[in-house]
């Protein structure tokens, strides 16, 4: 055994503190260690060379590197001396920056702890094997859960590389919350012009499949090699004989449902499409609503059908398919908490309406056919006060953060009610104006200078009606004084939350939510479209409040991701992984229930044939899918008969450090 | 059921109808009150305004010796109920605070009792259930305008023992005495408070807003639950009718009182007479109905 130490002095990180020397000298002592040395930067490329020297050299076999976390460095030194041609898992780190120098001052202490460290490392190395990574296959099928713009986009670019594409959507149609929109800031493009090209893009597209009023019901399997169980709901219109000419959508005689795409602001059938754009743009049944589902009795829409696509006897379908990736963007919903909103009467007074219904009103395709009513009267009003942050930076009735996007909604819906109805007033109550993208400061001194929006800075206190009309009541901060304006409507900016169902989601998909379900990248900022599940990708605002500029950005970093994981031959497994030793394995489950990743399964193997009869007895065992393995060990503490073990941590690798630790300090730190 | 009776300093001056038909009240419903004995300031208004540990410390004293006798606090004012209450939050969550303030009492407060306000108190259910069976004067006829004021309710993670926004309980309990609440938009404005001796014109335009509210919705009375409250509400509305140009005259009344009138409480009625509006035009209204069959209403 011929065991080379190589001490890091990063920069000044390391050696400021500790006394690099003094560690280089005790490595020399330690049992096995044939070479040691130290150097300023030994991640450098001199650094490597230096490390790649000496195993030539000194024919080294093992390698212990003192520096950092392995978080970062560990691959960059496994490829090092790979290249030296040493088996990769030879490398040990022993990490004397994050739990040695930046941790205490210089003191001989601090010394003595990274040559305790060091010392563990070497330990451990000594009992290190050889391992080596397996090489899996891929299915090279994306599936994209969510239709809206991220969905969209994400499913587009990955199609548009040449690989097949299934986009599930919850709803009857694909389009997501941008297709409620009336305009976009801060250019003001129509929403639908440049939304629905994209949608019919989706639905034309050779590769693309498009699983509306589908719903993902369980996720398995990992990275490269997803299986999916989707459930298609039963739409009752058989698809392949619908022409979409919406005959029936007229003469259904339940007409009172409200319609979610209109946010309650109109009205729709049982039997519907969301909008008349919807792609796909054939009709479905809501059968909550129907009345032939409800009491037997109607049947209109069958009747009226000219091709016979109706079809009350379908059944869900409950499909399973593989899958190489997943992109998730299933986005976000709109705070409706009534309660929790009850100083502003939402709920109560119908001229306090939220800002997506404003949107509805403002559409050329809403109920209204675009122009701006009172919800209460349908008179035009004269005045409206959009109040920023409902919900949103507010601890008391709502979320902490910020919704990102409000402020320009708010300009813009300012903006656009000047446009349409030229004698309004709007006000628009703010606490900080936050216009931070390509345009949007511009686009608020615009509303604010050439469209008259007054705004004032302050929080609303209570709104009220009074006679037909609602004073708003606050406090403008800047005069320091408490205020009362009288409008005809109301407009509240409500706070962006995840879905009710996110977290459910995320516990199907295996990935993490932060404390309001929103999910978890992998990294804030350096893996912003990955989780820590490989293979699933997030795009839009199912991760966080996100305008749409940074959604679609998100969906093309997600589908390029994705990409680029299909145009890579195989993918190599974790080494690390951990494996049960069947012959002492009691198939008690406890791996299974603790294993984070979901990669252990109980599996019935031959325990042993009988020799007397000619049957087998048989016993359950756990069995580690080292594809989906990430090598965390959980299973490995768990396991009550020591079965469960992972390699690269194995139980007489850490009993050597611990030997290694132990010994020092009884030899009272020779 | 029994508490720890703290009246502080309203209770026994300005306020005295509160004090004197919170205990009527509470006796014809067999709730027990045992004053604090050698009680001591809340340091409403001007103690907490100045120093953050002696707001703490003042109401700290008189949970301690409450806390000795082994019983939870009533505090019917809204400003020593919220003084109190805030005092009881700080020290049951900031131990070092705890340890700090307790150093220097005679009798330590260790967080082992609560303070709940006479709202509280006399809208649990089962006192609720109790106030219906005793009704003998249903005050039919009766539109109050319930007012719940600013302190009761807020800080909501303080307090919270009511919707902060929307507040019910005391709609709740006049319901129960036959009255009928109105529907109004002031429940939780701020009266104004102590700035009636500083800066009177704020607090005649905020009562004037008030009280206006109230009369447009069709009350013909303001029940309140705050001395305050009651002090604003009754000593402005001349002032603030001049202001606005509109007859503000409307009787006020402490909640406790309308239970105990409907409860026919001995002593209770006696009490209008140190009220400064004249209550008259408001029981009035009530005797209006009590000849009429159960069933019709307004």
């Amino acid at each position: 055994m011929r065991i080379g130490v190589f001490v890091c002095w990063c920069g000044s990180n390391i050696a400021k503190t500790v006394d690099v020397e003094k560690v280089v000298e005790a490595a020399r002592e330690m049992p096995g260690v044939v070479y040691a040395t130290d150097y300023k930067y030994m991640c450098s490329e001199p650094g490597q060379n230096i490390i790649q020297d000496a195993i030539k050299e000194h024919k080294l076999d093992r390698i212990v590197v003192a520096s950092c976390s392995p978080r970062l460095h560990e691959p960059t030194f496994q490829r090092c001396v790979e290249a030296a041609g040493l088996n990769p898992y030879m490398v040990e780190m022993a990490n004397i920056r994050e739990q040695c120098s930046w941790v205490h001052d210089r003191t001989p202490e601090a010394t003595q702890h990274a040559i305790d460290l060091v010392r563990m490392a070497v330990a451990k190395v000594a009992k290190n094997e050889p391992l080596t990574r397996s090489r899996l296959g891929i299915t090279r099928k994306a599936l994209v859960i969510g239709g809206g713009v991220a969905g969209i986009q994400a499913a587009l670019d990955i199609a548009d590389a040449g690989y097949p594409v299934v986009l599930v959507e919850r709803t009857p149609s694909i389009g997501g919350h941008m297709a409620q929109y009336d305009k976009t800031f801060p250019t003001l493009d129509c929403a639908a012009c440049i939304l629905t090209p994209k949608m019919v893009d989706c639905a034309s597209h050779p590769l693309i499949e498009i699983w509306s009023y589908s719903e993902v019901e369980e996720v398995n399997g990992f990275v490269g090699n997803f299986e999916v169980k989707v459930r298609r709901r039963a739409k009752s219109v058989d698809e392949s004989k619908c022409t979409g000419c919406g005959l029936c959508l007229e003469k259904c005689p339940v007409k009172d449902i409200p319609s979610e795409f209109d946010e309650g602001t109109g009205t729709r059938r049982a039997i519907y499409r969301p909008f008349p754009q919807s792609v796909p743009n054939k009709p479905v049944i809501d059968r909550d609503h129907c009345r032939y589902f409800q009491t037997g009795k109607c049947g209109v829409c069958q009747k009226i059908c000219p091709v016979g696509a109706i079809d009350y006897e379908q059944q869900d379908q409950v499909v399973t398919e593989k899958f190489g990736a997943i992109v998730v963007a299933t986005g976000f919903d709109v705070w409706r908490d009534e309660r929790a909103m009850a100083q502003f009467g939402y709920g109560k007074y119908p001229d306090v309406i939220s800002s997506l219904q404003f949107e509805r009103l403002m559409n050329a395709s809403g109920p209204t056919d675009g122009k701006i009513v009172r919800p209460s009267d349908g008179k035009t009003p004269r005045s409206i006060a959009f109040i920023s942050c409902v919900g949103s930076r507010d601890e008391e009735h709502g979320y902490p953060y910020c919704s990102k996007v409000c402020c320009m909604y708010n300009a813009k819906q300012a903006l656009l009610a000047k446009d349409k109805l030229h004698d309004v007033q709007t006000y628009v109550f703010y606490m900080d104006i936050r216009a931070n993208g390509k345009g949007y400061e511009e686009f608020v001194r615009r509303t604010i200078e050439e469209y008259g929006a007054n705004y004032i800075r302050g929080r609303v206190s209570r709104v009220y009606p009074d006679g037909d009309q609602l004073v708003v009541k606050g406090a403008d901060t800047l005069l320091g004084r408490p205020l009362e304006v009288r409008v005809d409507l109301v407009v509240l900016a409500t706070a962006m939350k995840p879905h009710d169902d996110a977290k459910e989601l995320a516990r199907k998909l295996g990935i993490s939510t932060d404390q309001y379900d929103w999910f978890s990248e992998a990294h804030p900022k350096l893996r912003p479209v990955e989780v820590l599940t490989d293979g699933i990708y997030l795009a839009g605002a199912c991760q966080y409040p996100k305008d749409i500029p940074d959604t679609v950005a998100q969906a093309s970093g997600a589908a390029s991701k994705v990409v680029g994981l299909f145009s890579k031959e195989a993918i190599l497994s974790e080494a690390m992984t951990a494996y049960v030793n069947e012959d002492t394995c009691v198939g008690c489950g406890l791996c299974v229930e603790v294993c984070p990743f979901g990669a252990i399964e109980l599996v019935e193997v031959v325990d042993r044939e009988k020799s007397t009869r000619d049957n087998q007895v048989m016993k359950k065992v756990a069995r580690v899918n080292e594809g989906v393995c990430k090598g965390c060990g959980t299973c490995a503490a768990a396991c009550r008969s020591g079965s469960a073990r992972l390699r690269g941590f194995d139980t007489k690798q850490i009993l050597a450090e611990i030997d290694a630790l132990a010994d020092a300090a009884l030899a009272g730190r020779q | 059921m029994k508490y720890a009776y703290y009246p502080g300093c309203s209770l026994e001056s300005t306020a005295r109808e509160f004090g004197e038909s919170t205990t009527l009240v509470a006796e014809a419903l067999g709730i027990e009150l045992v004053e604090i004995p050698d009680w001591n300031c809340c340091g409403a208004t001007s103690g907490h305004a100045l120093d953050h540990k002696l707001s703490i410390a003042l109401p700290a004293r008189t949970l301690g010796i409450a806390e000795s006798m082994g019983l939870d606090v009533v505090a019917p004012c809204a400003a020593c109920y919220n003084r109190m209450k805030s005092a009881e939050v700080a020290m049951k969550s900031d131990e070092a605070l705890r340890s700090e303030i307790n150093a220097s009492l005679a009798k330590p407060y260790e967080g082992k009792i609560t303070v709940r306000s006479a709202l509280e108190v006399f809208t649990a259910p089962e006192v609720l259930k109790s106030v219906a069976e005793n009704v003998r004067y249903p005050l039919r006829g009766l539109r109050p305008a319930c007012y719940y004021g600013c302190l009761l309710l807020r800080p909501p993670r303080v307090v919270g023992f009511d919707d902060p926004e929307a507040p019910q309980r005391l709609d709740e309990a006049m319901r129960v005495v036959g009255a009928e609440p109105v529907e109004w938009y002031f429940k939780n404005e701020c009266c104004g408070a102590s700035l009636g001796i500083s800066k009177s014109s704020i607090t005649v335009k905020l009562t004037g807003d008030i009280i206006s509210n109230a009369k447009k919705h069709g009350a013909n009375c303001i029940v309140t639950v705050c001395p305050l409250c009651m002090t604003n509400l009754e000593m402005r509305q001349a002032a603030a009718g001049k202001m606005r140009g509109e007859d503000l005259t409307i009787p006020v009344f402490y909640f406790t009182e309308l239970l105990g009138l409907a409860m026919e409480v001995p002593g209770i009625r006696k009490l209008f007479a140190s009220h400064l509006v004249d209550v008259n035009s408001a029981l009035d209204a009530i005797d209006q109905y009590q000849s009429m069959p159960a069933g019709v209403n307004s």
